[in-house]
């Protein structure tokens, strides 16, 4: 099968036993590991569901260490995107779409250079908020199925499709702990699509959204200034606007806003800038 | 929330040679809120003494009135400046006062001594428990930064400008890693008969 070999598998896991006991990895005992090749996320191995739920509670609240059955667990100290501003909203041009680039765990500050947009496709964008990890894991299975797609179908997923595909794999997940909160902005065949995905399985569409800590500050900024028919030169500065002033009323936002617009001949990046600069630009300093 | 993380801010002092330098940030939050970006925690408690109050800015407030009404009283019947050292004691003893139901705020003390004129800094915690035999003192929420900056950039003997740029960099790299901290900052350069005040800027983010 061509594409086993291309992936990279040897002819014999066509034998492979999908029924044996699964294999225990580091104390933790490991339910049947997913490696059908029909499964989006191959060799994905799952915990057993009380180790998990404690582990994951513990991330959550920051406690150091985890009690399990007597056995400590070390809390995985991920990388949060919990303080985040996202943003995105339609257009008469299209969809914009913005966001800030701060990634902190706890208090700390642990990057100011983070891309939160991923290219999903050449006329589809994703939006990063919650666990960093996360995101861009799932972000990319979610490019592997719509590029599978467009091989399989030769025509381009439409946004409701793409975001559905992402909102149903992670149904599929919920109660693991997985955090994802993204928006799925594209252009399509029916025009300039617009969705907010959730790791609950949530997905909807609409006109206008913003995710994350920094949101009622975007939001306020976005409220009051969105019209659907902004010239694009408005669009870019509301978007930057809004993402400018979050960051500096959010703690957990910052470093730079990222401006991006999608329109029928697929994405374009429009900036980067600077918070810090604007701000001092902003006054004359 | 944690009272320390409620407000949020840095303090830090640092000796020289026959000077000292105090220094804070100016972020005054409420929880995940920037209320106020022109919020210095640094106080003067006379002509070459400062004390910095990082923590619960309630808590901080309440304890510069009563330390100030106490210095006060002290002056007059002592008819003369207080010292570094017995401002330091005092402090001390004010907070373990609260033992039972502390007030939510670290202290650095920075200042000249009037007599002498020798440099002192030290900081404490909450109940007052400090320490004396370091050159430099860190409190805040971005204590940790602060304390390995200070670590790395210090050097004995420095002259007032050089403590002065020293300081500047430990408090802005410090605050450009810390959420809770930043948004421009305030120091204190002590010297005999003089004390410089300066503002720098930081990220505003």
């Amino acid at each position: 099968m061509a594409l086993s070999k291309v992936c990279g598998l040897d002819e014999s896991w066509e034998s492979y036993n999908f029924e044996a006991p699964a294999p225990e990895v580091s104390g933790m005992k490991l339910n049947q590991p997913r490696l059908s090749l029909d499964e989006f996320a191959v060799g994905l191995s799952m915990p057993s569901v009380d180790v998990n739920q404690k582990v994951v509670q513990a991330l959550l609240e920051d406690e150091s260490d985890v009690q399990v059955e007597h056995q400590k667990v070390a809390n995985p100290r991920a990388l949060f995107l919990h303080g985040t501003t996202t943003l995105s909203f339609k257009f008469q041009g299209g969809v914009m779409v913005a966001v800030d680039s701060r990634a902190s765990s706890g208090q700390q500050i642990s990057s100011q250079t983070v891309n939160k947009v991923i290219p999903i496709s050449k006329y589809l964008l994703g939006t990063m908020a919650g666990g960093a990890a996360d995101c861009t894991y799932w972000m990319r299975v979610l490019n592997r199925q719509c590029r599978m797609f467009e091989l399989r179908n030769r025509e381009r997923i439409t946004v409701s499709a793409a975001s559905k595909l992402l909102s149903n794999m992670l149904y599929g997940y919920k109660g693991y702990g997985i955090s994802i909160g993204s928006m799925i902005a594209g252009y399509d065949k029916r025009g300039p699509g617009l969705y907010v995905i959730d790791n609950d399985g949530l997905r909807v569409a609409g006109n206008c959204f913003s995710i994350g800590s920094g949101s009622p500050y975007a939001f306020g900024v976005l409220d009051t200034e969105y019209r659907y028919d902004l010239t694009d030169k408005e669009a870019y500065e509301l978007a930057r606007r809004a993402i400018y002033h979050a960051t500096m009323r959010d703690p957990y936002s910052g470093g730079n806003v990222s401006v991006y617009h999608i329109k029928e001949t697929g994405w374009v990046k429009i900036e980067t800038q600077d918070v810090s600069d604007l701000f001092y630009k902003d006054r004359g300093l | 929330m944690n009272p320390f993380n409620y407000n949020g801010g840095v303090c830090v002092a640092m000796k020289g040679k026959n000077c000292v330098a105090i220094a804070s940030d100016h972020r005054l939050g409420a929880g995940r809120l920037t209320v106020s970006t022109d919020f210095p925690k640094v106080f003067e408690m006379g002509p070459a003494l400062f004390i910095g109050l990082p923590g619960l800015t309630t808590d901080s407030l309440t304890v510069v009135n009563k330390l100030k009404f106490r210095v006060n009283l002290y002056e007059l019947r002592e008819n003369r400046k207080i010292r570094p050292h017995t401002f330091k004691a005092m402090v001390e003893s004010m907070l373990y006062e609260r033992r039972f139901g502390p007030y939510y705020v670290a202290s650095v003390i920075a200042g000249l001594d009037p007599e002498t004129d020798e440099p002192f800094v030290t900081a404490m915690d909450v109940l007052g428990a400090g320490e004396v035999n370091e050159p430099f003192a860190v409190a805040g929420t971005a204590e940790e930064s602060l304390l390995g900056l200070c670590e790395a950039l210090w050097e004995p003997d420095l002259a007032p400008e050089d403590l002065f740029e020293t300081l500047s960099q430990v408090i802005l790299n410090a605050v450009d890693f810390d959420c809770l901290g930043g948004a421009g900052a305030t120091i204190h350069v002590i010297e005999k008969d003089k004390v410089t005040t300066r503002t720098i800027k930081t990220r505003m983010d």
